[in-house]
């Protein structure tokens, strides 16, 4: 089954392996995720103001490109697309005076946007398509005794409007890693801001956050993380470095896309290449299990 | 002798900006502090959220344009998601950052970031921050 797919650019760069490990899980699965053409950036964070309906053309675009293509959905991976998209959405299409007001500032397109596709995250699919049950029979190697803190971070919950599943006390991510054998674990954390893109200007803000999630997710028996949204993957793995020069005793986790681990579990295996785009080792783990 | 209790006494034409660009009446809060016992960064703040909407109240602007607080908040929404007058603190905090940048007062000048960052960086933390705090 052929599924409309937005990747986002940190999909194509950083976080490739996210994108590479999403496409072989769903093949697994029987779908197929198609790249939608001429897409551009999503503009990554909504803005908030009232009144500047500029700074969301980048999202509108998106997907005005959609419905040009004929395209009823579409699927998003990273978190911050898929937060960013159905915000804007919300926003412009909700008050008609901003439908047309976008719609003039872009005069020169061909089509008028209308606001009829439909964004849905992966793990949405997973949850009310694949479904739990279907991915548990496709299981080649359980993730047996493995213990998984699922992050949701912010944008997988908040508005609530937009949660993909409860947004205070989610399971989505939970269920889906005991469906592939794992042990999920609800630990505290899961939703407390990573710091986002303070990890420019203000780094020691965002050291502390991961100082302090991964240390919740460590003192709730996990053994690693996975997260969908490659800039918490950034603060939660890459700054580990730092966090670990900054505070002597914190112990070092590694961090996973959701999807990698899998592909590990249905039998896609473990692709080198993903390994050199993480900071803690990957692999280790995966090998004291004997999954890899 | 009677007097008049009115939020156009406190109210100046900032305040008024600021409820523009963010959707919301400042007046709404009552001051329960859920806003800021759920903050995950609030100890980097020079001014907590919810004195942040007293400060509004009151109509001091300029030390609510001036504050660390509005840099630090990152939108992540939990005080939104919480408050139990359904005041959208980080809308307000977002109208408080917007006001600054439209003076292209921000906190970013990208000839600063760290050269070993850059090359690590994803895309969306660069365009994320530029968006959020370069004028």
């Amino acid at each position: 089954m052929n599924l409309p797919y937005y990747p986002g650019c940190t999909l194509k760069a950083n976080a490739e392996n996210f994108e590479d490990s999403a496409i072989k899980v769903m093949e697994i699965l029987d779908y197929q995720l198609n790249e939608m053409k001429d897409w551009v950036c999503c503009g990554t964070v909504f803005s908030m103001t009232t009144d500047d309906l500029m700074l969301q053309l980048a999202s509108i675009r998106n997907l005005l490109r959609a419905e040009e293509q004929n395209l009823n959905e579409l699927v998003v991976l990273c978190s911050m697309c898929y937060n960013t998209l159905q915000r804007a959405k919300k926003f412009i299409t909700e008050d008609e005076e901003n439908l047309n007001k976008v719609n003039d500032l872009m005069y020169k397109e061909n089509i008028r946007y209308e606001g009829t596709v439909d964004i849905v995250h992966l793990l949405t699919v997973l949850k009310d398509r694949v479904t739990f049950d279907k991915i548990k029979e496709k299981v080649k190697k359980p993730l047996s005794s493995l213990k998984i803190g699922g992050y949701y971070g912010c944008l997988l919950v908040r508005p609530k409007e937009f949660a993909i599943d409860d947004f205070e006390d989610p399971t989505i991510i939970e269920d889906l890693f005991s469906s592939l054998g794992a042990d999920g674990i609800a630990f505290p954390y899961r939703l407390e801001c990573c710091g986002a893109y303070q990890t420019i200007t203000k780094k020691d803000v965002t050291i502390k956050r991961t100082y302090e999630i991964i240390s919740s997710a460590r003192r709730a028996g996990c053994e690693a993380i996975v997260t969908s949204c490659p800039l918490c993957a950034f603060n939660l793995d890459q700054r580990q470095k730092e966090t670990s020069e900054e505070f002597v005793e914190f112990e070092q986790m590694p961090v996973f896309y959701f999807t990698e681990l899998m592909s590990v579990a249905l039998g896609g295996g473990w692709n080198k290449n993903w390994t050199k785009l993480h900071y803690v080792n990957p692999e280790q783990i995966l090998k004291e299990k004997g999954l890899i | 002798m009677s007097y008049e209790i009115s939020r156009n006494i406190v109210k100046n034409e900032l305040v008024d900006k600021i409820e523009e660009l963010s959707g919301q009446n400042v007046f709404d809060c009552y001051q329960c502090g859920t806003c800021s016992a759920g903050c995950p960064v609030v100890e980097y703040m020079d001014i907590m959220p919810n004195q942040v909407m007293r400060l509004a109240q009151f109509g001091a602007t300029e030390d609510l344009i001036n504050s660390k607080t509005i840099w630090i908040c990152s939108a992540c929404l939990q005080c939104s998601t919480r408050c139990p007058k359904g005041i959208e603190v980080a809308k307000v905090m977002e109208a408080l950052r917007s006001i600054n940048l439209r003076k292209r007062v921000g906190t970013l000048d990208p000839n600063k970031i760290e050269t070993e960052d850059l090359q690590d960086l994803p895309p969306i933390a660069l365009v994320g921050a530029f968006r959020k705090l370069t004028g």
